[in-house]
C-alpha cells in the first residue's frame, strides 16, 4: 500500500468544496471556462461498469474514461467560493458549499511562508452592527407635523471645504444695510451626502472605473444629485482630466503619489476645477498598512498612468517626510491649496484610531483654515488588497469615532468648521439611507460608500469569506482585475446604471426618514432623533435609552 | 398650541389689553401658565426708563439674597414696586411669595462707564442673581434691564390676572410694547423660567411651534456666549440666534431669516448675493430651525417683528389702528383688541417673511 500523503492539500483543507454531480452534467465546460481562479479544472476517470447481456447473469466488466469536473487541490488555485460555475452551469450541476473543516488559514501560511492577502472586507465572525442598534425615535407627530417625503421638497446638501465662524467670515455691511464680501473665504462645495469612496483606477477594472465616472456623471447632469467620486490614489485618465466631467472628481493623493505626475502635467490643460482633494493618511480597513496594489493588476494602462514598470505597488503606510500634524497642515495642505490657487477645497482621509480625535482637534485650530474635510474611514470598510491580519484585527469601528470627534467640536464650539465624513461597513446590510442618516444624525455631514458600489455593480463577496479575491486580478465579476476577459464581463453601462438607480432609490429613503422627523434639512447632530435598545451603546453615542 | 400675541402701541397700554388678546384664544384645558415682558414702560417706572429694573418671584430669604448682592456690587434702589396680589381661594396659580420689581442706579463705579460696560455688568449681575437663587428655588430672575418688566407665572392665565389684579386697567402698570404668552413648555420641565417670552439684553422673543433643531442649535449656542444658558424651552434658541445675529455679530435684522429659515439652495443660485447666503448658510446651519415655528421678536429699540419657518405651519394675524398693532396667533384675539380695526388690512405674513413694525408704526415686510 502507498504511504500515505498527508501532508496533501485536498479540497477539505480548503475554504470552499465544490459540490458536483455527475449525473446531471452535460460536460459543457461552462463552468471551467467561467472561473477565474482555476479552482475546477476537467479530469478524466476510469470508470468500472459491470454488466450483462445474456439471459442468465454472466457479468462482465468494462473500463471507459469519463470525463468529469474536479476541484483543484491547490492552495494557490483554491475554490474562493464565488458561484459563478454555479451561475453558468445550465443544470444545476456544480456549486461550491462551505468547508467548515477548513485548514486554508493553516496550510496556506505553511506553504507559502508568506501572510495571506486578500480583498479588503473584515470576516470575522459577524456581529450585530452598533448602526443596527440604532433606531429613528423621534417621530414628529401633533406639534411639528411630519413632512410628506413624496411632495416636500427637501434640501440634502453637505459642506465639503472649511467652514469659518460667522464672526470670521469676511463680510461688512454696506451703506444700503446689505451683507457684501469683504475678502476670501476658503472654497466650499455644497454635494450630496454620500460620496462614491476613493477606489483607485489600478485596484479596479477600466469597465468598472468607467461604469462608475459614467453613472457619476448622470447622476449630476440628468438626475440633479451633486454626487461626487473620489477618483482612489493612482491617477486619472488624461482625458477626464482636461474634460468637463474632472468637476464631479475627488482627486486622491495618498502615500506613493502614484498617478499625480501626470495630473499635475494636466493642470494647464484642465478645463474645470476638480471637485476636491483628498488626502489619504490611512484607511480603515487596513489602518497602518498602505495601498498594496498587486503586479497581476498593473496592467499597461495602469503603467502608463502611474509612471511605473509592472511590479507590487506598495503604497508606504505613512507620508515620507511628515512627522506632525502641524507639519503636514503648512506643507501638505498649503501645497495642494495653492496647487489650484485656493479654489479647491481639500480634505484628510484617516483611519478611524484611538487618535483620530487628537488628529481632528489639531486639524480644528489650524490657522490657515484650509482643512476642508476630515474623512474618517472605520474598520468595517475596505476594498482592493490588504493582509488577511490587518484586516481582520487592526482597525476602530467608526461609529463612536465619529460621534467622538462630532461632540469634541460641540465641546469647543467649533461644530461643523470642519466638515466630518464617515465611512466603513456603511451599507453592509444593503440599506445605505439607513445608516447614512444615523451616521448623519450623530454628527456626519455626509458619508463615503467603496464596498457597496462594488456590489450594486454585481459583486458578489461577503464578510463571511466568499470570494474576496480583489487583491488577484481575478475578479469573477471584471470589478477588480486588470484581465481583458475578465474584464469585458461587466457592462460598464449596466454598472452606471445599477448605481444611478441605487442613489435614486436611497435618496428617496433619505427623504423617508428625514419627514417623519420634520427636517427637510440634514439633520446633522439631531442625536434627538436617535434612540437604542442597547444601554452601553445608549451611554457611548449619548443618545436616549429604550427598552 | 401656544398662544402668542404682542401689543405695540403710541399710547401706554396695560396688561389687561393683554390678557384679553390672550384668554379669547383659549383652546380647552390649555391654561398652564401666563407670561409677559413690558418694554419702553409707563406709570410708576415712566421716571426711570435709564435705570435698570430687576423682575423678580423669590423666597423671603431669595429676595434678602438678591438685594444683599447688589447692595454689595454698588447698586443703588431708586425704586421698588411690590404689585399688591389678590391672593383669594381657590384660584389656579403656583405662586411664589414674593414678586418685586425694583429700579436700581448704577454702581458709582459705573458713572463715566459706555453703554456696552452697563450692559455686560447688568447681564453678569443677572446670572450672578440667578445662580445665587437656584438653590432651594428661592427666586427667579427674569429680567434686569432699563425700561423692562417681566411676569411669569404657572396656572391658568385667567386666575394669574386675577390674582396680580391685571384684569382692572389702571395708569400705574403700563408699557408701549407687551409681549405675551400662554401655556407653560409642554416638552419639557414646567419651570417658570421655561414660559416665553425669553428676554436678554433689551431682546425679546416667543414663539408658537416646536424647534426640531433644538438639540443641534442648544449644543451651538452653549459656546457662543456666556448669557446662552438654561435652555429650559426649545424656544429659547430663537432668542439667543436674535441676539447672536442682531448684536453679536451686527448683521441687519433682516438677516435673521436667512439664518434660521435659510432659503433652498436652489433659490439661492439664483441670487445675486449667493456667496453671503452660502456663506451663512455653511457657518451658522447649526442656528437653523427647522421645525414649524412663528416668532415674535422685540429689538432693544423697541421695534417689533415677526418671523415664520420655512414651512409655514403656525399662523401669525396682524391687526392694526391708527395708534396701536396687534399681533396674535388667531385673529380672534385681535378682535377682542382691536374690535373696530379695518379687518381688511390685517396681515398674514408668509413663510420665510419678516414683518416689522417701528416705532412710528410703519410696516415693512420682507420678503425674500
Amino acid at each position: 500500500m502507498e504511504t500515505m500523503k498527508i501532508h496533501d492539500v485536498t479540497p477539505n483543507d480548503l475554504p470552499w468544496k465544490i459540490r458536483y454531480d455527475a449525473s446531471r452534467c452535460t460536460l459543457c465546460g461552462s463552468c471551467v471556462a467561467a472561473c477565474s481562479f482555476r479552482a475546477i479544472e476537467p479530469k478524466v476517470e476510469r470508470r468500472r461498469m459491470v454488466f450483462s447481456e445474456g439471459d442468465l447473469p454472466e457479468p462482465k466488466q468494462r473500463f471507459s474514461a469519463v470525463p468529469v469536473i474536479r476541484q483543484a487541490h491547490s492552495v494557490k488555485n483554491y475554490c474562493r467560493g464565488c458561484g459563478i460555475c454555479e451561475k453558468v452551469c445550465p443544470n444545476d450541476a456544480i456549486g461550491p458549499v462551505r468547508n467548515q473543516d477548513t485548514r486554508h488559514p493553516i496550510v496556506t501560511r505553511c506553504l507559502a511562508g508568506d501572510s495571506i492577502k486578500r480583498g479588503g472586507r473584515k470576516n470575522l465572525e459577524a456581529t450585530v452592527r452598533t448602526l443596527d442598534k440604532l433606531r429613528v425615535g423621534r417621530i414628529s407627530q401633533m406639534t411639528d407635523p411630519s413632512l410628506d417625503a413624496q411632495r416636500h421638497t427637501f434640501d440634502m446638501l453637505a459642506p465639503f471645504g472649511r467652514i469659518l465662524p460667522a464672526g470670521k467670515l469676511p463680510l461688512k455691511i454696506n451703506e444700503q444695510g446689505l451683507l457684501v464680501s469683504d475678502g476670501q473665504a476658503p472654497p466650499v462645495r455644497w454635494i450630496y451626502p454620500v460620496v462614491i469612496g476613493d477606489m483607485s483606477i489600478g485596484a479596479l477594472s477600466w469597465r468598472m472605473w468607467e461604469g462608475v465616472a459614467m453613472a457619476t456623471a448622470y447622476l449630476n447632469e440628468e438626475c440633479g444629485l451633486p454626487v461626487r467620486m473620489c477618483s482612489g490614489e493612482g491617477g486619472v485618465p488624461v482625458r477626464l482630466l482636461k474634460s468637463k466631467y474632472l468637476k464631479y472628481m475627488i482627486l486622491q493623493i495618498a502615500s506613493g503619489h502614484f498617478g499625480w505626475n501626470r495630473i499635475v502635467k494636466a493642470m494647464p490643460y484642465m478645463t474645470e476645477d476638480p471637485a476636491g482633494v483628498l488626502i489619504k493618511i490611512g484607511q480603515g480597513a487596513k489602518p497602518g498598512d498602505g495601498g498594496l496594489l498587486m503586479a497581476q493588476k498593473v496592467a499597461e494602462h495602469i503603467q502608463a498612468i502611474r509612471g511605473v514598470p509592472k511590479a507590487d505597488l506598495l503604497s508606504p503606510p505613512n507620508h515620507q517626510g511628515l512627522y506632525s500634524i502641524e507639519e503636514s497642515v503648512q506643507k501638505m495642505f498649503l501645497s495642494f491649496n495653492a496647487a489650484f490657487k485656493f479654489r479647491v477645497p481639500v480634505a484628510i482621509k484617516v483611519a478611524a484610531s484611538s487618535t483620530s480625535v487628537s488628529v481632528f482637534n489639531n486639524l480644528v485650530r489650524d490657522p490657515y483654515n484650509i482643512v476642508g474635510g476630515f474623512f474618517l474611514d472605520g474598520i468595517d470598510g475596505g476594498t482592493g488588497a490588504a493582509h488577511e491580519v490587518s484586516l481582520d484585527h487592526t482597525g476602530h469601528p467608526i461609529v463612536s469615532k465619529l460621534r467622538d470627534c462630532y461632540l469634541a467640536a460641540v465641546a469647543q464650539g467649533r461644530q461643523g468648521q470642519i466638515p466630518l465624513w464617515a465611512a466603513g461597513g456603511l451599507g453592509r446590510t444593503g440599506d445605505l439611507a439607513a445608516d447614512a442618516f444615523k451616521m448623519i444624525a450623530l454628527g456626519a455631514n455626509g458619508v463615503f460608500t467603496g464596498r457597496l458600489i462594488l456590489q450594486m455593480a454585481g459583486c458578489v463577496g461577503n464578510d463571511m469569506g466568499r470570494c474576496n479575491a480583489c487583491n488577484t486580478g481575478l475578479c469573477p465579476a471584471g470589478i477588480t482585475t486588470q484581465e481583458p476577459a475578465l474584464a469585458h464581463r461587466l457592462d460598464p453601462e449596466k454598472v452606471a446604471q445599477n448605481i444611478v438607480n441605487y442613489f435614486l432609490a436611497m435618496d428617496q429613503e433619505l427623504k423617508k426618514l428625514m419627514a417623519p422627523i420634520g427636517n427637510s434639512s440634514l439633520p446633522v447632530g439631531r442625536s434627538d432623533a436617535l434612540v437604542s435598545t442597547d444601554r452601553g451603546v445608549a451611554e457611548r453615542l449619548q443618545i436616549q435609552y429604550v427598552c | 398650541m401656544c398662544r402668542i400675541g404682542a401689543i405695540k402701541s403710541l399710547n401706554y397700554v396695560h396688561p389687561s389689553q393683554a390678557l384679553l388678546l390672550m384668554q379669547s384664544q383659549q383652546k380647552g384645558h390649555d391654561n398652564s401658565g401666563f407670561a409677559m415682558v413690558m418694554q419702553d414702560l409707563g406709570g410708576i417706572f415712566e421716571g426711570y426708563k435709564h435705570l435698570p429694573t430687576l423682575s423678580l418671584a423669590c423666597t423671603d430669604e431669595g429676595l434678602k439674597l438678591a438685594e444683599d448682592m447688589l447692595h454689595a456690587a454698588g447698586f443703588q434702589r431708586v425704586l421698588q414696586w411690590v404689585p399688591e396680589t389678590n391672593p383669594q381661594p381657590g384660584l389656579d396659580i403656583n405662586a411664589m411669595p414674593n414678586y418685586v420689581f425694583e429700579t436700581f442706579d448704577y454702581p458709582k463705579a459705573y458713572k463715566h462707564a459706555t453703554q456696552q460696560e452697563k450692559e455686560e455688568l447688568l447681564l453678569n449681575m443677572r446670572l450672578k442673581l440667578r445662580a445665587a437663587l437656584e438653590d432651594d428655588d428661592m427666586g427667579f430672575v427674569y429680567s434686569f434691564w432699563p425700561d423692562v418688566v417681566t411676569l411669569k407665572e404657572i396656572g391658568d392665565p385667567r386666575d394669574i390676572g386675577t390674582y396680580f389684579n391685571l384684569w382692572q386697567p389702571d395708569k400705574k402698570f403700563t408699557a408701549r410694547v407687551i409681549t405675551a404668552q400662554c401655556r407653560q413648555n409642554t416638552n419639557y420641565d414646567i419651570v417658570r423660567y421655561a414660559a416665553h417670552p425669553f428676554f436678554l439684553q433689551g431682546y425679546t422673543a416667543l414663539a408658537n411651534g416646536e424647534n426640531t433643531f433644538y438639540q443641534k442649535n442648544k449644543e451651538f449656542q452653549r459656546k457662543l456666549h456666556h448669557g446662552y444658558i438654561g435652555f429650559e424651552s426649545d424656544s429659547q434658541c430663537f432668542l439667543y440666534t436674535l441676539h447672536y445675529v442682531h448684536r453679536q455679530l451686527g448683521w441687519p435684522l433682516s438677516y435673521y431669516k436667512h439664518v434660521i429659515t435659510p432659503l433652498p439652495f436652489e433659490t439661492i443660485e439664483r441670487r445675486d448675493d449667493k456667496e453671503q447666503m452660502l456663506a451663512i448658510r455653511q457657518s451658522l446651519s447649526h442656528l437653523e430651525i427647522n421645525g414649524p415655528n412663528t416668532i415674535i421678536g422685540v429689538l432693544p429699540d423697541g421695534t417689533l417683528f415677526t418671523c415664520c419657518d420655512a414651512k409655514k405651519l403656525r399662523p401669525i394675524v396682524i391687526g392694526r389702528s391708527s395708534d396701536t398693532v396687534v399681533f396674535a396667533s388667531e385673529v380672534c384675539g385681535i378682535n377682542e383688541v382691536l374690535p373696530d380695526r379695518n379687518w381688511e388690512t390685517d396681515i398674514y405674513p408668509n413663510e420665510r417673511e419678516i414683518v416689522v413694525i417701528g416705532n412710528r408704526l410703519e410696516v415693512q415686510r420682507w420678503k425674500q
